[in-house]
């Protein structure tokens, strides 16, 4: 049953990724892109990771996905929904993204991981706080440094002049 | 389909798909979301290595919360960048944001 489930929402997440790369028209990309996030957030349950599923979902979902909706809806004319979506190198990008998976795929199936048994827990949230709030307290701090340079650039970037 | 391999191989489609979209597509905003599933399958493999690969800690998982805050940034900055070149230049298509070309 797990098995099945597993395979669904990997076909979901897979498939839709193919539509955000391959839609001729962009806002069908958007709401493609939509799914693959729901998707990997689905990925993230099945790895036990629960917290990080739910963030995935609030922070990508609820809020990049409308960033990036809107960015398309402001930035479309209505004379420019015909246009090419693709460059003119994209026989040679496609050969080379597809040797570059045959690579990868090679690799990650015949390497010898180091693999123990994996871990199964109940809940993630306690242990987390308690690494981030201890082991990495460093890049927390300059997370949340990097957030506030982030919206102050934005904001003076988007201003009228 | 409980093991390594069969996330790796999510991942590393799912970055080659990002991968291709970000070397193809025109429009600054598809551009943006090819990173978007670059950085996914990243923090997918993180999180999939965190669980099999015989670990105590949860220090994958931890990676994956400040990709996701990583993203968040990249795309806030991204989309202001888009929209004034949208302002400016009337046109979203990155190719033509040639001008300190030599």
């Amino acid at each position: 049953m797990a098995e099945v489930a597993f395979i669904i929402v990997a076909a979901i997440t897979l498939a839709s990724a193919f539509f955000v790369v391959f839609s001729p028209k962009l806002m069908y990309s958007g709401v493609a892109l939509f799914f693959t996030l729901f998707g990997v957030a689905g990925l993230y349950v099945f790895l036990y990771a629960d917290f990080l599923a739910a963030t995935q979902i609030m922070v990508y979902v609820g809020g990049i996905m409308v960033l990036i909706l809107f960015g398309i809806m402001l930035t479309n004319k209505i004379a420019s929904t015909d246009l090419r979506q693709t460059n003119r190198g994209r026989f040679m990008a496609g050969l080379g993204a597809f040797i570059l998976f045959l690579f990868m795929a090679y690799i990650a199936l015949t390497a010898q991981w180091h693999t123990g048994s994996p871990q199964l827990l109940d809940a993630t949230v306690a242990k987390l706080g308690l690494l981030i709030l201890y082991q990495y307290l460093l890049p927390f701090e300059v997370a949340s440094i990097l957030l506030l340079a982030a919206l102050i650039g934005a904001a003076l970037l988007s201003r009228k002049k | 389909m409980d093991n390594l391999q069969s996330y790796l191989i999510i991942s590393t489609i799912l970055f080659s798909l990002g991968l291709f979209g970000v070397m193809t597509r025109r429009n600054g905003v598809a551009v943006l979301m090819g990173i978007e599933l670059i950085l996914n399958a990243a923090s997918l493999n993180f999180v999939a290595f965190n669980r099999f690969g015989g670990m105590r800690e949860l220090d994958g998982q931890v990676f994956g919360i400040f990709i996701i805050v990583l993203a968040a940034a990249e795309a806030a900055v991204a989309l202001a960048i888009i929209i004034n070149l949208f302002k400016n230049h009337e046109t979203v298509n990155i190719d033509s944001a040639d001008q300190m070309k030599g």
